[in-house]
């Protein structure tokens, strides 16, 4: 019971991670019908870039005021981010779009590989750890001794993570720019014909995505204290899963699969085995998607003949 | 002699009653249209007679040969089996089978309302991916083929030579080489029909086949499809917008308006029957003379 | 007034083009900042601190600048016409070819005056001529043939397929002799080298994307785990011939066997995913397979690998210094070449046996199905073809080849380890199927020729180590590269080398069809 306790606290805490990546796929396949293979890359680009805005704050103001360094380290690392995943779509994606449809997904793979041995050859194949931050824990209660806790850190991550989502559904559900992206989703030509900027739409959804990535990167790293260059993969790969679990463009769908992937994690490496838990999370990425295809918030997909 | 039988078919999607218990046959050696507005259910039907849908509820039974075979009928059903072949004839419940087998087996061959050709293949090998079954029979299931046995080669040759009579007749003999993407518009449609040709069918569905044709191709198409029948001993449903090709060409006609049959008989009684009328113009029935008045009828 | 306007027009247009350039430089400015100009470095205590390399930093963001500016003021769409004028010209390709040759010549005579790093530097210009010498050569040839025999003719059509059939064969002697080849030229210690990392090796990739080829380019399936089938074949001859002893001969077919079974198994619940679900899950189904090799410690020793796995031997015959060895029963003098060449023998003749293979296939109806589902599944269930079946089929044959290619590297090395099989392994098949043209045998070797001997020869390039100093690491950045040439690549040839497809059969006369026309894959 303690047991499961504790592991619900860490498996939340992984799972707003790999929710907040998940939307940024989730999205972009909404618009685009493209799996945007390099976003858990950009996400782990977005680790490094928070990590490197850490160690310049630090080194100017010292340890004090991690708090507000905190902050700045998270504005920093989603605005470069924003910017990158800008750029990857003006270059890689934008050019193909209406071009046969496996060519974005190589070319997003192509970018997915670029990206992450560039992080390693300009930073060097390394782990970088930094040292642990807010490990301070709260103890909750204690069961013959074993001690159910939650640290300031997790419940920083879950404060933002909360916080960040509810802005965003704001923003997409009901503001001028959701009407859009939910316009270009339907039929980007039609979208086009009643004055949608079709390609600024496409733009904001991919720096969004990257926003939140750079998020859930900078939670990463607090959380874990180490990144390394082929941190995008495995995380990705992960997030995926949950989107799909949620139902591929519904947006809380990302969410909720996000925390299912977190916890099935925690819980199969608490209670199972920690060597064989991406098994475990790959084989519900493919039990998902042959039984349950749409998803748990998805709409069904009719073949249209 | 009943070729097919449709009985009380229902197709829902989700809240949507796309077609609402809808009973007709089709004859043996008939055209049958099948018209009515946009949106009615036609293309649904066909859908559902080719497998490519699961209806919600209904039979539809396909029979060949001996037509005694029709007893079998509620035998099969009961026995919850999709079909019987034995020498006499054949009997198969098309709600029953996947879409390749209701093409395999029943022998039903269908063309699509957007033309779904293979365009970067060229027109002769879309006229052999049509017969891959017997193909393949002769190929020894790829293994014969391998080890190039004369007997693949020549079946292969017989292939050719029935594609080259099928694009002689639809005049695409010239053209056999090329890509079928790159061929115009109505040639694509007869293409389509050639090809579904192709797999020797009993009964061959043609979803719209004059759609975006001009009056002296149309007219042509008729001409084609009256002699299909005549010399192929072949059925065919017709689901088609063109008036002119429907009344000159069909032995009877279905009317369907949301889903349900509103007028069921041959052309020129269909014609004037006040319903279609009144599905057609979309006005409720009682009003027809009035809008009639209106437009100067 | 004319040429004021001009005036003014160019002008402004400089304008333009320094504003966009300077643009350019600013997002490159905000792109590189945190990665470049910072890079995070643990110090003797094992702390991370920040080294700054400013130099770097600038030089990139003033290459982008000037790139762009570049970019918006070349005249690009009449050098695009002039360009291709002269690749149609043989004079011009050939006094193109015999200026590289003076070229390389002189550079090759001056490296022999020049001090240490300039003669390597001079040495890399030599062969970067040499090799443009004889691609301007090709050119021309090429070139001329096209004038003389052109395309719209009978006499041009036939001439042009007969210098193809030569041009084939002239490949296919060329491979036969390859090895022998170097042997003379280089002696066994100079050639063995190349044989391997250039032959053996490219043959391999060769093979696997021959194998791919059919599930992606002719099926239209994107598969994404192909490695797992080549990890398949490699687990099961070296786990079979170490536990069994049995030879390599009966452990090839049947590792491919064990593979087909795999793509079958794992084939049948996902082939009725669309297009890019079924790529995500046989990347699963991939990643599953190296995580079980990783952790199933008992069977396949983990990360460790597994080592001392049997080397093939020449019909019984095994390549070992001794009186009952390869050397010694042939009368030899033990070279460690001979096993070598044979290796190379072996998947050439594998690789070989795959293109025949595919080629029939294409030309029976099960390949023609194949490709109609690529074109078009639904019109293919209308025509009573089980899609399910045929492409579980393609699924199968291209495990098949993959595990004979998987047996045969584990052959080759004398070691499996999961390290092998990740999905970079996949990625690298995938482009290679990918950027040959799919569907096209030619194009997929030449892609893999380009990919895997581009890699290969970085490795080789002790230049750039000349230039950049003693701990560059050209081979780190071989990676990088590739990524960024899958990315270039799509966008310039998003349907690959050769984008045209050869009927299958034909009436009167073969005549290629343009990529423009031919599909997708879409699950
Ligand atoms: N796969 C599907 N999912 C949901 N609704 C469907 C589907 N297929 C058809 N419908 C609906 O069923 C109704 C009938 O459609 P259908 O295509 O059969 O009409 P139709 O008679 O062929 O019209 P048209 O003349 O325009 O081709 C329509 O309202 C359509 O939206
Ligand atoms: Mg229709």
């Amino acid at each position: 019971m303690e047991v499961f306790v504790q592991q619900l606290i860490n498996g939340v805490t992984l799972g707003s991670i790999y929710g907040l990546i998940a939307i940024g796929y989730t999205m972009v396949f909404g618009i685009l019908g493209m799996v945007n293979f390099a976003h858990g890359d950009v996400f782990m680009v977005s680790a490094f870039i928070a990590l490197i805005a850490f160690l310049i704050l630090t080194s100017w103001i010292g340890a004090g005021l991690i708090a507000l360094a905190l902050v700045v380290v998270l504005i920093v690392a989603m605005a470069m981010t924003a910017l990158l995943n800008w750029a990857i779509e003006r270059v890689a994606y934008r050019p193909l779009r209406g071009s046969f449809r496996l060519a974005p997904l190589i070319s997003a793979i192509g970018m997915s590989i670029f990206l992450m041995n560039f992080v390693q050859v300009a930073q060097g194949p390394r782990n970088k750890s930094i040292p642990p931050l807010f490990s301070e824990v709260i103890v909750l209660f204690t069961v013959d001794g074993y001690d159910v806790t939650v640290s300031y850190k997790q419940i920083a991550i879950w404060l933002t993570t909360g916080v960040l989502l509810l802005a965003f559904w704001y923003l997409v559900s009901k503001t001028a720019l959701g009407r859009a992206q939910r316009a270009c989703e339907q039929d980007q030509k039609m979208a086009a014909l009643v004055g949608i900027n079709v390609d600024r739409t496409i733009s904001i959804t991919f720096v969004i995505a990257a926003a939140l990535a750079a998020v859930a990167g900078t939670m990463y790293l607090v959380h874990y204290g180490v990144v390394s260059f082929a941190d995008g993969f495995t995380p990705g790969v992960k997030a995926f899963t949950a989107a799909v679990l949620g139902g591929i463009g519904s947006l809380p769908g990302a969410v909720i699969g996000g925390l299912a992937i977190g916890l099935i994690e925690t819980l199969w490496s608490a209670y199972f085995s920690s060597d064989y838990k991406d098994v475990a999370a790959f084989s519900i990425l493919i039990v998902v998607m042959i039984f349950l295809p749409q998803g748990l918030l998805g709409r069904p997909e009719v073949e249209k003949v | 002699m009943t070729l097919l039988r449709v009985e009380h078919l229902t197709m829902r999607f989700g809240g949507l009653v796309a077609i609402n218990d809808l009973s007709f046959t089709a004859e043996r050696g008939h055209i049958t249209a099948l018209i009515g507005p946009n949106g009615a259910g036609k293309t649904t039907v066909f859908n559902c007679i080719t497998g490519f849908y699961k209806p919600s509820e209904g039979r539809m039974a396909l029979q060949f040969g001996d037509p005694a075979v029709w007893d079998e009928i509620e035998a099969l059903t009961e026995r919850g089996q999709r079909g019987l072949e034995c020498r006499a004839g054949s009997l198969f419940l098309l709600e029953r089978m996947p879409d390749f087998l209701v093409a395999q087996k029943a022998r039903v061959a269908r063309t699509f309302q957007n033309i779904r050709l293979f365009p970067g293949m060229t027109v002769l090998e879309n006229l052999l991916v049509a017969q891959h079954q017997p193909l393949m029979r002769a190929s020894g299931w790829s293994v014969l083929g391998m080890l190039g046995l004369p007997s693949y080669a020549r079946a292969e040759r017989a292939a050719i030579e029935k594609a080259r009579l099928w694009l002689d007749r639809i005049g695409l003999t010239e053209r056999a080489d090329d890509p079928a993407g790159a061929l115009p518009y109505g040639a694509q449609r007869e293409l389509e029909i050639a090809r579904a040709m192709c797999t020797d069918p009993v009964l061959l569905c043609l979803d719209e086949p004059a759609a975006g044709l001009n009056p002296s191709e149309s007219a042509e198409l008729a001409r084609f499809l009256r002699t299909l029948r005549n010399e192929h001993a072949i059925s065919i449903l017709l689901i088609e917008h063109d008036m002119s090709v429907v009344m000159e060409i069909s032995d009877h006609v279905i009317v369907l308006d949301h889903g349900v049959k509103i007028a069921d008989g041959p052309p020129d009684v269909v014609r004037d029957d006040p319903k279609v009328i009144a599905a057609y113009l979309g006005v409720e029935h009682d009003e027809v003379s009035q809008v009639e008045a209106e437009v100067g009828l | 007034m004319a040429a004021e306007a001009n005036n003014v027009a160019s002008r402004s247009s400089l304008l333009l083009a320094l504003r966009a350039a300077a643009r350019t430089a600013l997002i490159a400015f905000g792109l590189l900042l945190p990665l470049i100009a910072f890079r995070a470095v643990h110090d003797i205590r094992n702390e991370l601190v920040l080294e700054t390399r400013w130099p770097l930093f600038a030089a990139f963001v003033a290459i982008a600048f000037a790139g762009r500016l570049l970019w918006e003021l070349l005249p690009r769409e009449s050098l695009k016409i002039r360009l291709a004028a002269f690749a149609r010209a043989p004079g011009q390709l050939l006094s193109a070819a015999a200026a590289c040759l003076v070229l390389a010549n002189v550079l090759r005579l001056a490296a022999k005056s020049l001090a240490d790093t300039d003669a390597a530097i001079a040495l890399a210009f030599t062969y970067l001529f040499a090799f443009a010498t004889f691609a301007f050569v090709i050119g021309a040839v090429g070139a001329w043939v096209i004038r003389r025999y052109p395309a719209g003719t009978e006499t041009g059509r036939q001439r042009r397929h007969q210098i193809g059939v030569g041009l084939r064969t002239g490949a296919l002697g060329f491979l036969l002799v390859y090895p022998l080849m170097l042997f003379w030229l280089a002696g066994s210690q100079g050639s063995i080298k190349w044989i391997d990392n250039f032959g053996i090796q490219i043959l391999i990739y060769v093979m696997l994307g021959w194998g791919l080829n059919i599930v992606v380019g002719l099926a239209g399936l994107l598969d994404l785990g192909y490695v797992a089938f080549y990890a398949v074949g490699a687990y099961s001859y070296a786990l079979l011939a170490k536990s069994f002893g049995l030879s390599f001969w009966i452990l090839l077919p049947l590792a491919g066997i064990l593979a087909a079974f795999w793509g079958v198994l794992l084939g049948f619940p996902v082939l009725r995913l669309r297009g890019d679900y079924l790529a995500i899950v046989t990347l699963a189904f991939g990643e599953i397979i190296r995580l079980v090799l990783i952790n199933w410690v008992d069977l396949t020793n983990g990360y460790a690998g597994i080592s001392g796995v049997p080397r093939p031997s020449f019909f019984g015959i095994p390549f070992t210094d001794g009186p009952d060895g390869f050397a010694a029963r042939f009368g030899l003098e033990f070279n460690a070449i001979y096993r070598t060449m044979f290796l190379y023998y072996v998947i050439l003749v594998l690789a070989l046996i795959t293109a025949y293979v595919t080629m029939r296939l294409r030309r029976l109806p099960i390949g023609r199905a194949w490709e109609a589902l690529r074109e078009d599944e639904i019109a293919c269930r209308a025509l009573g073809i089980n899609t399910t079946t045929t492409k579980l089929s393609a699924f199968a044959i291209g495990a098949m080849f993959g595990g004979f290619a998987g047996s045969f590297f584990a052959a080759r090395q004398g070691f499996v380890s999961p390290e092998s099989f990740t999905f970079m392994e996949s990625a690298v098949i995938v482009a290679i199927v990918v950027l040959g043209g799919m569907g096209s045998q030619i194009g997929v070797a030449a892609a893999a020729i380009v990919i895997i001997g581009g890699t290969e020869l970085m490795r080789e390039l002790d230049v750039l180590k000349a230039i950049f100093g003693r701990d560059f690491d050209p081979t780190q950045y071989r990676m990088l590269l590739f990524g960024l040439a899958m990315v270039v690549i799509m966008i310039w040839k998003p349907r690959g080398l050769i984008s045209t497809r050869t009927p299958s059969v034909f009436l009167k006369e073969r005549k290629a069809v343009s990529g423009a026309h031919v599909r997708e894959g879409h699950g």
